[in-house]
């Protein structure tokens, strides 16, 4: 057994155990229909959250997406409503996402600032800027917009994938790619176990540390239009806290905050297990809604100290091997 | 000396200046290809500087390096690597959360249509691996693999290259005898390939057993050079230390220090931990040093962490003053006149980034607790007391104590604890990495001590030192005690028989 899976395994009996429990209690709760709901409701903060989990590897944290899908919303509002089409709107912000991104990652390797003070800059600087651009919600009213919530492919049941759905899992294979699957992002799990070490191993680190916040970058803009596309609006004042149920997405996803050790699909879980959550929640009625936060609250806390026991005994395998 | 005709590398005039000390001043290094050159000096000397440069670590002031008579310019890892300069270093550098796979090949995985494909990159790790005899499972964590097969790890990394320059910097540092004749094997092939060896080490005897050649470095200066025939012992020894030393530890120490009257300051009876000792007797008494001798994994370091209590006994008992005592912590350990020197001197012993005078303040300040502070002027006092009883080598007592040599922060361990007027202390490989000289000085600490009326515990790798040191030395066995040797029975000769038999 591989003691670095056991997180991820963890977060996947969660699952399981949550839509056991909702299966058991509530009718119609295994249908395809309450899981494509669940897919296209956390769609956005999953995509934040892949992100998130490069940030997280690589031994980062970002509290900038947040602003950033807020940003998004009503920059691309604003523009349709100046007649740009939502696409080049999106082409656009993604370029400047990714600027933003690996400037950020720039300045927090060449001058060894925390992550988290640099991001929690941008995050000031993005909300301003919202509402620079506008104080009051702006509708996004577009051919293309409408044609996107109407799309879904049907699923076995009563149940669709919608395009936020799509887009969520269609981020999530290119991010499994990214990170499992090529050199940048091995460098990216070397980098967060051991940075020194890594450099002298030959990892760039620079050049990856930079490609970490600038692929966040593209991942927040993708969450922000996600997330404007299911609400047909921009508000200066949306997605605001979003930053921190990616991370907690990411970290209840197995992936220790520490950086180095971590499954991109586990935050997909981490998403859903949030979802799952709300809606188990929400169909039992009796309960108030911030019950949600409670529950999270307490199952993050629980997956913080299952990681700290794991690489506890990871390590303490390593000393008892040790000289003596 | 000669120079051989077509060198591999010749460095020139490097010069190199940190804050306060010129570590390198114009020296020169030539390397042959196909040789193994031995690179040697006291600490501070400036060879791990001199490979740094030489491995883009770090950018030389001044001088010139040629590789195959074209001049380089090194500017990180990566270009070193490029260039065909591998290097291991003396602390295993490399990712601890990473598989070993993930490790070997880091920046080098084998890819198909682009992307990497983990199967034929694990194959080429495992093939890494089995070229140097190692047969791991090479999905586990690295972290979780032993120090002695994390230090193989990075050596078969740094040969599954195109390798010019393979720099080994103390690679024997935590290897037992066996790994190092199966790593000398690997050197002498990797040699009659052509390819040029830098081999620091401490190890002297390892010197006369592999390197062609050797290089001297003293206080940042080149000291001399030559083949290990020109170069025989003493000269080494001379040409390291600047002057004549004479054979040390001639004598055994004396028994006269002795407390035999009270009960010993500790006594441990059948004291174990399951999967880390198997249950101990040990007892110590004032004025007397306890040597624990055994080969790498023998259990020294478990039983010095055991009663220091870092790991918790799970069976026997400790009388402490004649007092049966559990220990639970370090903490209580330390109040009760307990020190202990890990082996691990940069995670366990220190912190790096404190000054020497916060260093050693901390055991004082532990035995007193934490509502009674040492006040300025009495550290200042201490700090300054201390850094000249052990001749520790700072500008100040303010400078942070990861900028010191190795040698000097094992004086600053000691010294932390000395000043803490401690009744027990267990040193954990005192002399690990550690030049001739400081050595010398460290055993030369531990017999003073003694006299003194401390009691000590000292586990070391060096049966040389063992043997001048130790009044009884306890012999350890894959976790257990397998012999206790007794006064004048003590000699290396004896000790290796107990390993080897009982």
């Amino acid at each position: 057994m591989r003691e670095r899976r056991l997180p991820i395994l963890a977060t996947i009996a969660v699952f399981v155990l949550l839509y056991a429990l909702g299966g058991l209690h509530f009718n119609h709760f295994l249908s395809t229909g309450v899981f494509g709901n669940l897919l296209t409701d956390n769609a956005f903060v999953i995509i934040a959250g892949l992100g998130m989990t490069f940030v997280i590897l690589s031994g980062g944290i970002d509290l900038s997406v947040g602003s950033m899908i807020g940003f998004v919303g009503i920059a691309m509002a604003t523009m349709v409503a100046h007649g740009w089409h939502p696409l080049a709107a999106i082409a656009v912000l993604l370029v400047m996402g990714i600027v933003l991104g690996a400037l950020m990652g720039w300045i927090i390797d060449a001058f060894e600032i925390q992550p988290f003070i640099v991001t929690l800059t941008a995050m000031f600087l993005l909300r301003g800027l919202c509402f620079v651009i506008s104080l009051d919600s702006v509708p996004i009213k577009h051919p293309f917009v409408e044609a996107f919530s109407d799309f879904h492919l049907a699923l076995p049941g009563d149940g669709w994938l919608s395009g936020p759905a799509l887009v969520m899992l269609a981020a999530l294979a290119f991010a499994v790619v990214v990170a499992h699957f090529t050199r940048f992002g091995a460098n990216v799990y070397a980098v967060g176990g051991d940075a020194a070490s890594a450099l002298l191993l030959g990892v760039p680190v620079r050049r990856t540390i930079v490609g970490v916040y600038a692929l966040n970058g593209a991942f927040g803009v993708l969450a922000g239009a996600t997330y404007a596309f299911y609400t047909s609006s921009g508000y200066p004042l949306a997605a605001s806290g979003v930053e921190l149920d990616a991370i907690a997405a990411v970290v209840i996803g197995g992936t220790l905050l520490t950086g180095g050790v971590g499954l991109v699909i586990g935050t997909v879980f981490g998403g859903l297990i949030q979802g799952l959550i709300q809606t188990l929640i929400i169909f039992d009625g009796s309960l108030d809604s911030w019950w949600i936060r409670i529950v999270i609250g307490g199952l993050l806390f629980v997956f913080i100290v299952l990681q700290k026991l794991i690489m506890r005994s990871v390590t303490a395998l390593g000393a008892s091997a040790a000289p003596g | 000396m000669d120079v051989p005709a077509r060198p591999r590398v010749v460095m020139r005039g490097i010069t190199k200046t940190f804050p306060g000390v010129k570590a390198l001043d114009g020296v020169d290094f030539t390397l042959a290809p196909g040789e193994i050159h031995a690179l040697l000096g006291e600490n501070g000397a400036g060879k791990s500087t001199l490979v740094k440069v030489l491995t883009g670590v770090l950018a030389a002031d001044a001088g010139t390096v040629e590789l195959d008579g074209v001049p380089i310019r090194v500017a990180s890892p990566a270009a070193a690597q490029d260039l065909g300069i591998n290097t291991v270093y003396q602390e295993v550098n490399l990712v601890p959360t990473l598989s070993v796979a993930e490790n070997l090949m880091l920046e080098r995985q084998s890819s198909r249509f682009g992307l990497i494909s983990w199967r034929k990159t694990r194959e080429r790790a495992e093939a890494a691996l089995a070229r140097l005899k190692i047969h791991v499972d090479v999905g586990r964590s690295l972290g979780s693999c032993s120090l002695a097969i994390q230090q193989l790890v990075a050596i078969a990394r740094a040969l599954d290259r195109d390798t010019r320059v393979l720099v080994l910097d103390e690679p024997t540092a935590s290897l037992d005898a066996h790994e190092v004749e199966g790593l000398f094997t690997v050197l002498r092939d990797i040699r009659a390939r052509g390819i040029a060896i830098v081999f620091i080490t401490h190890f002297i005897d390892q010197v006369y057993a592999i390197a062609d050649r050797i290089t001297v470095l003293r206080n940042g200066r080149f000291a001399g050079t030559g083949t290990i025939a020109e170069v025989p012992r003493m000269r080494l020894v001379t040409l390291m230390l600047g002057k004549q030393i004479e054979s040390h530890y001639a004598e055994r120490p004396t028994t006269e220090s002795i407390d035999q009257t009270g009960a010993p300051v500790i006594a441990a009876t059948g004291l174990g931990r399951a999967r880390w000792l198997e249950p101990i007797d040990l007892s110590v008494r004032a004025g007397e040093v306890v040597g624990l001798a055994g080969l790498l994994g023998s259990g020294r370091t478990e039983t010095a962490k055991l009663l220091f209590g870092a790991e918790r006994a799970d069976k026997g008992s400790l009388v402490i003053d004649g007092v049966p005592v559990t220990l639970r912590s370090p903490g209580q350990a330390i109040r009760m006149g307990f020190g202990f020197c890990p082996e691990d001197r940069k995670h366990e012993g220190l912190i790096l980034d404190l000054s020497v005078r916060e260093n050693l303040i901390l055991a004082l300040q532990c035995r007193r607790g934490w509502w009674n502070r040492v006040g300025q002027a009495e550290q200042n006092r201490i700090a300054a007391e201390m850094i000249a009883a052990l001749g520790i080598a700072t500008p100040d007592a303010e400078k942070p104590v990861g900028q010191l040599s190795g040698g000097n922060q094992q004086k600053v361990i000691l010294a932390r604890w000395l000043a803490a007027k401690p009744r027990l202390l267990i040193l954990d490989e005192p002399t690990r990495g550690i030049d001739i000289g400081a050595h010398a000085e460290i055993v030369g600490l531990i017999r003073r001590l003694c006299r003194e009326g401390l009691a000590l515990i000292v586990a070391s790798s060096e049966l040389e030192e063992i043997v001048a040191f130790s009044h009884r030395v306890a012999v350890l066995r894959d976790r257990r005690k397998v012999s206790e040797i007794v006064g004048a029975d003590i000699t290396q000769s004896t000790i290796v028989e107990a390993i080897a038999n009982s």
